[in-house]
């Protein structure tokens, strides 16, 4: 195949993870709930995708404990920040420490073990198109999910009465509960969502990208998946390219120095992470002092009869 | 006055805990081993952790060992070290290039306490050093290397810019262009020691851009895992990778520190320990080659008796003269090789290598 489709398929099954778990943490932090925890939650996900795929022999099964795990440790988040009213990020930094750590504990049964990648979409005559046969149709489900994903958040915050109470909440939730709505109740939902998002957008790392899991196998996307809500002025349209752009970087700097092009490989690492500092601070300066983007109560803790 | 009590009976309870914890125990020798990585990376932390295994079984209830992994390199990983040191471990491992400041630093603070750290080169009265010759396994490889590819380019995975790595990967050019004059290589620098989804991409971009062997100086066994996918072969790197790689895998530079570490436990009981720099290789034992798997038997044959050469010491993979990348030849001070100074601060590439050494 064409270095160029090889490229952009590296690009993809990069990116995926971050855009499911971005997805996820769009919705929690639309709803006004600050959620640290991604990084703890996508771990988990890969731990238990992996358990759940190989003790199963099944790929759905394996994504569907993954989802189980994230939305688990999203509850324990939940029951805390929106049930005690105790401090989000705090919280969300205590639920990846025990995240991580529970991975390990869980996982540790099953280093050296692996399984059978996820299968991915074959079309007889589409997937065999030049150049773009294999992008488009030659996917795993995870591609696709993530996608269809974010097209349906973006249908459910923008053209849904639901999605907009949502919103509301996320913006004044002194007024949302003065109009009767069940603040907490859609504050949780929204967590558990996130929580089962990012669990999937783990469970895809045993599962469709390195078939074997080992402690850490993360290395920190949950933390960009949360930098990228903020790059995305929390909107779906651009979370999904800040999602490419960093795959993209990511997978291109690797190429550059594959390529001998003599640039520092450490600047070459840091290259994802600055193009979303700098597209982070143009994105600042031409909204002027309109304010930030941020949903107006993120990260304020509610408690109904205060 | 009831909190003060409570409070003062608190701190008796946590005085005596501690001492407890803290008095050295009676005739078990306490061996702790600190690990950058987590055990079941199944690459370079898994190695010594079989080490310490082999030490347990070799000794029996002689020793009681501690294995601490996924210590970060740098200010945490003196808390970790030092944290051993406190609850009487007489004989702490810190099995990381990274540690280095931070074992001579608690070493310090601990005279009585016996450090060995892995391939680092600061030394003291209480600290040690040890290392495997993993170049001379490099070398072997980049032989085979040169035999088995079709497009003439190995891909090479690396983590960061230490002399260390570097002399792997000039070993490894070495051996292939003992066999091939025109071979080349292609490096990726991951700049981790352990990340499995990058060093999976890493290796995609290999061989997307045509290398046809993948070799690591990282710790998992992503690119194994997709060199198998791709239907190239790879080589392992510190375990034994084959699971991984059934058909890809032609060997593994394996460590192997078991030998080692019983010897050193044992200085301590008898109250030899010295401090100093062991740097073993395949005539040691320290350095195991995994299987040769998966080549013609000739490539086979070639590769046992570059190792059995290398054993004997009448090969060396650094033999004079040595050019590096600008044509200059390298200050021969070993006499017929370089010396070990000189390769444990290696900072250049030899000829044949058209990437740039980082940071120069």
């Amino acid at each position: 195949m064409l270095v160029l489709e090889a490229i952009v398929l590296s690009v993809i099954a990069a990116s995926t993870p971050l855009l499911l778990a971005a997805s996820g943490e769009l919705v929690v932090e639309r709803s006004g709930v600050l959620n640290l925890g991604v990084e703890g939650m996508m771990i988990v996900g890969a731990a238990c995708g992996f358990a759940g795929a190989y003790l199963s022999g099944s790929t759905v099964a394996g994504a569907l404990c993954g989802i189980l795990a994230g939305a688990a440790l999203a509850a324990i988040f939940g029951v805390l920040t929106l049930g005690l009213a105790v401090n989000q990020v705090a919280t969300g930094l205590a639920l990846t420490i025990l995240g991580v750590g529970l991975s390990g504990l869980i996982g540790r049964g099953f280093v050296g073990e692996k399984i059978v990648l996820a299968a991915h979409l074959y079309v007889p005559f589409l997937t065999d198109l030049p150049v773009v046969g294999r992008i488009l149709f030659g996917e795993d489900a995870f591609v696709y999910v993530s996608v269809a994903l974010i097209v349906a958040i973006w249908l459910f915050l923008y053209r849904t009465r639901p999605g907009l109470v949502l919103r509301a909440v996320g913006d004044n939730h002194v007024s949302a509960h003065a109009l009767g709505y069940p603040v907490l109740k859609i504050r949780m939902m929204a967590v558990l969502f996130g929580g089962g998002c990012a669990g999937l957008a783990g469970a895809f790392l045993p599962l469709a990208y390195t078939p074997f899991f080992i402690p850490g196998m993360t290395a920190g996307r949950g933390w960009i998946a949360l930098a990228l809500v903020v790059f995305a002025s929390w909107r779906p349209g651009r979370l999904v390219a800040g999602a490419y752009l960093f795959g993209a970087v990511s997978i291109l700097q690797l190429h550059a120095q594959a390529l001998g092009l003599g640039i520092p490989p450490q600047l070459m690492s840091s290259l994802p992470y600055l193009a979303t500092v700098i597209v982070l601070v143009l994105i600042s300066r031409t909204r002027g002092t309109a304010g930030s983007a941020a949903p107006a109560s993120l990260g304020l803790v509610f408690v109904p009869d205060r | 006055m009831k909190h003060r009590i409570v409070v003062a009976a608190a701190a008796v309870i946590f005085a005596v805990a501690a001492a407890t914890l803290g008095a050295p125990a009676a005739e078990k020798l306490k061996v702790g081993f600190i690990g950058v990585g987590p055990i079941g990376d199944l690459g370079w932390t898994y190695q010594h952790e079989v080490g310490r295994q082999a030490m347990q079984k070799a000794l029996g209830d002689k020793v009681d060992s501690t294995f601490v992994e996924n210590v970060p390199e740098g200010a945490d990983a003196e808390r970790a070290i030092e944290q051993l040191a406190r609850t009487g471990h007489n004989l702490i491992f810190t099995t990381s290039f990274g540690f280095m400041d931070a074992t001579i630093k608690v070493a310090a603070k601990y005279p009585k306490v016996f450090f060995e750290h892995a391939t680092g080169f600061k030394r003291a009265a209480n600290v040690s050093t040890y290392a495997a010759r993993f170049y001379e396994g490099r070398y072997i490889q980049g032989q085979i290397a040169a035999k088995m590819s079709k497009t003439g380019v190995i891909g090479y995975i690396v983590s960061f810019p230490i002399p260390e790595v570097i002399s792997g990967i000039n070993s490894t050019m070495l051996g292939a262009q003992s066999v091939n004059p025109n071979m080349k290589v292609k490096i990726i620098w991951v700049n981790s020691w352990f990340d499995p989804p990058k060093e999976a991409d890493a290796a995609k971009a290999l061989i997307d851009q045509g290398a046809d062997i993948l070799t690591q100086h990282t710790d998992s066994p992503a690119a194994t895992e997709i060199a198998e996918q791709r239907g190239i072969h790879s080589f392992g790197q510190s375990s034994d990778m084959i699971k991984f790689g059934p058909h890809a895998q032609l060997t593994a530079n394996t460590d192997y520190w078991g030998g080692y570490y019983t010897q050193r436990a044992k200085d301590v009981l008898d109250g030899k320990w010295k401090s100093e720099d062991t740097w073993g290789g395949l005539d040691s034992g320290m350095v195991v080659m995994a299987p040769y798997t998966n080549m013609p038997d000739d490539v086979k044959q070639m590769a046992m008796a570059t190792e059995a050469a290398i054993r004997s010491g009448t090969l060396h993979p650094f033999k004079c003269p040595i050019v590096d990348q600008d044509g200059k030849t390298v200050e021969c001070k070993g006499g017929s090789r370089l010396d070990d100074g000189q390769i444990l601060s290696m900072n250049f590439y030899v000829k044949g290598i058209d990437d740039k050494v980082p940071g120069k």
